[in-house]
């Protein structure tokens, strides 16, 4: 065992140090936004806002692929589900404006029911098969919001569903400017917490599967069908159960997303964010939480210092901008996603080889 | 008391009879040997038994119930746990972790129970862990409890095998050739190792080539070639059986 690792075991075991790190973690994460939006601009605590949408589908995500080793390609799918849910429900659309406490529940209870439709045609299907299906799904759905205009207009098809309800707690609205204590908080800002909170959340109720009989049993199916069967686990559940919790996280998400936005249509729905969750989790670290949340957040913000940097430095180095930023971010996009699989084909942070000897539950 | 018994089981794949009207009956607190040459559908056996294959015909009766049509989880909660042919460990988790998923059929805590961490699902996860290295232990590998299954030695993996089928609390073990590719020493331990499982109440079905160990070993042996049973008995009795010499050596002794 190295100096190092030997180093976190002492700080993990210590626990007044470690009490001291979640207080700084607090205090960090509760400035954040402040010392953004008085640095970089207003704009970037909305990027925030997105990046934890985002790490909250990689989240959800990695318990189907990291944990349970399902290769899913339509992932998005139960993002769009879940927005659309909120925008049914919360929206002049249907005249219908539910309060977020109960839209937020039915919005994922929907993208479970949706995951166990996709689930359950696909037990027998591994690897590559599995992929091309979920793939087919996603797109499925996604057609399926562009169409539904008629001959009943229900999602208004590729114009999308507009002035959607936001979170209201108390009467006050989130997505507006508040003055609490003499401090403006702007909507993004107070969304920001709000996501945080349920990011949170998320990554409590993934650490806990994690470790417990059922996250062994999803890793047991991943590295062995075969002999988890003869474990006396029924891989056809643990399957399902898989593909519905992490559906349910993209519903929550896809919620969110609908609330902060206050607008959805289905080209946010496309096969490339599936490919782009599914990068944050495998160049992340596939099945590590921690290693999920990095990739995510990495995958969001970078591009977005880039989009906002690349046109200067160019300017000032050459006199003139000669590629154009979004291109410049495939390219680079790209480029990142090979050097990793190179250098560290496991993930930028992936899981310390597994659980170690201090577990006792 | 019976405590496995086939009834003239048949097996086609395609046009091939993998097995045909086999009859077999394992006793309760038995070591019971199962030999034959290659592809004389031993393994074939083991799967219709652990549920893999369902039989074309025939009955498979486990301590009074049918495991006919029943699924591989469902054997494994009804008692039988088995070992594989070619190693089957969970390679990305722990040794410790391995033998934990082998406690999942007899553990019941769910999504809910893990997520809130409730008190039943805290005492069960303790138990599981108690019980896991208690199995570590039994079978001598608690040293490399946190090691990754796939980095322990060869015979250690075949013990860690061992160790997570019998977290399943099985009424009966099958391990199919728990000594391929083991050295004497090894073989000796593995002896050692069946013999005590015996000892603490558990009825063994072996699938071995090594006929020394299986003679040496077993209450009672069955020999199967191609497909069927053409002896049965006591390890002296099946040793000089004309039929038996026939299948292993093409011919009868001069």
């Amino acid at each position: 065992m190295s100096i190092i690792s030997k180093g976190i075991e002492k700080i993990r075991s210590n626990k007044r140090i470690l009490f001291i790190g979640y207080v700084l973690l607090g205090i960090a994460l509760v400035s954040l936004p402040f010392l953004l939006s008085n640095t970089v601009g207003r704009t970037w605590v909305r990027i925030l806002d997105f990046a934890l949408i985002y790490a909250m589908l990689a989240l959800g995500l990695n318990i189907v692929v990291g944990f349970a080793g399902l290769l899913d390609l339509g992932y998005i799918a139960f993002y769009a589900v879940g927005a659309y849910a909120w925008a049914l429900l919360a929206s002049p659309q249907f005249g219908l404006h539910l309060p977020f406490w109960a839209i937020l529940p039915i919005g994922a209870g929907v993208a479970a029911i949706f995951g166990i439709l996709l689930g359950a045609p696909t037990l027998r299907l591994r690897g590559d098969y599995l992929a091309i299906v979920t793939l087919g799904f996603g797109e499925i759905i996604r057609i399926f919001l562009n169409n539904l205009d008629h001959p009943v207009n229900v999602t208004n098809g590729p114009i999308g569903i507009n002035k959607i309800d936001p979170i209201v707690i108390a009467g006050a609205d989130l997505t507006r400017t508040h003055e609490i204590l003499g401090i403006q908080f702007s909507g993004a800002h107070i969304y920001y917490y709000v996501l945080v909170l349920l990011l949170m959340i998320t990554v409590l109720i993934c650490v806990r599967l994690e470790n417990s009989r059922l996250g062994r049993a999803w890793i047991a199916v991943r590295e062995d069908e075969l002999a988890a069967q003869a474990m006396g686990i029924n891989t056809r559940n643990v399957k399902l159960l898989a593909f519905a919790l992490g559906a349910t996280f993209g519903g929550v998400a896809g919620g969110l997303f609908a609330s902060l936005q206050g607008f959805v249509s289905p080209e946010s729905f496309v096969l490339l964010e599936s490919i782009m969750v599914l990068c944050m989790v495998v160049l992340g670290g596939m099945g590590h939480i921690f290693g999920v949340l990095l990739g995510a957040l990495l995958l969001t913000t970078l591009p977005e210092i880039l989009r906002s940097t690349a046109s200067p430095i160019q300017e000032s180095l050459f006199g003139a901008v000669y590629i154009d930023p979004e291109a410049l971010r495939m390219l680079l996009f790209g480029l990142a996603l090979i050097l990793v699989m190179l250098v560290r084909p496991t993930g930028l942070w992936p899981g310390t080889t597994r659980k170690q000897l201090g577990n006792k539950g | 008391m019976k405590l496995l018994e086939l009834k003239s089981v048949g097996k086609k794949f395609g046009g091939v009879q993998a097995l045909s009207d086999v009859n077999l009956t394992v006793q309760l607190g038995e070591i019971y040997g199962l030999i034959g040459p290659n592809g004389a559908g031993k393994t074939t056996l083991f799967n219709l038994l652990t549920g893999v294959y369902s039989p074309d015909i025939g009955e498979i009766n486990f301590d009074r119930a049918s495991l006919v049509g029943l699924k591989p989880h469902q054997v494994a909660s009804k008692g039988i746990a088995r070992t594989f042919q070619n190693i089957r460990l969970f390679q990305e988790m722990s040794v410790l972790e391995n033998v934990m998923v082998g406690c999942h059929a007899r553990t019941k805590v769910g999504a809910l129970g893990a997520v809130l961490k409730t008190r039943a699902s805290k005492d069960e996860e303790a138990n599981i862990y108690r019980q896991s290295m208690a199995w570590l232990a039994y079978v001598g590998i608690e040293s490399e409890a946190s090691s990754l299954s796939k980095n322990l030695s060869y015979g250690d993996q075949r013990r860690l095998e061992v160790a997570r089928a019998l977290a399943t609390q099985p009424k009966l073990l099958a391990l199919d050739e728990p000594a391929a590719g083991m050295n004497a020493t090894e073989t000796e331990e593995l002896k050692a190792l069946i013999k005590k499982i015996r000892a603490d109440g558990v009825s063994v079905l072996l699938i071995e080539h090594d006929v020394k160990l299986i003679m040496s070993l077993c209450d009672r042996l069955a020999v199967l070639d191609y497909g069927e049973k053409i002896a049965e008995g006591e390890p002296d009795a099946v040793r000089g059986d004309p039929a038996v010499i026939k299948a292993y050596l093409g011919g009868n002794l001069p």
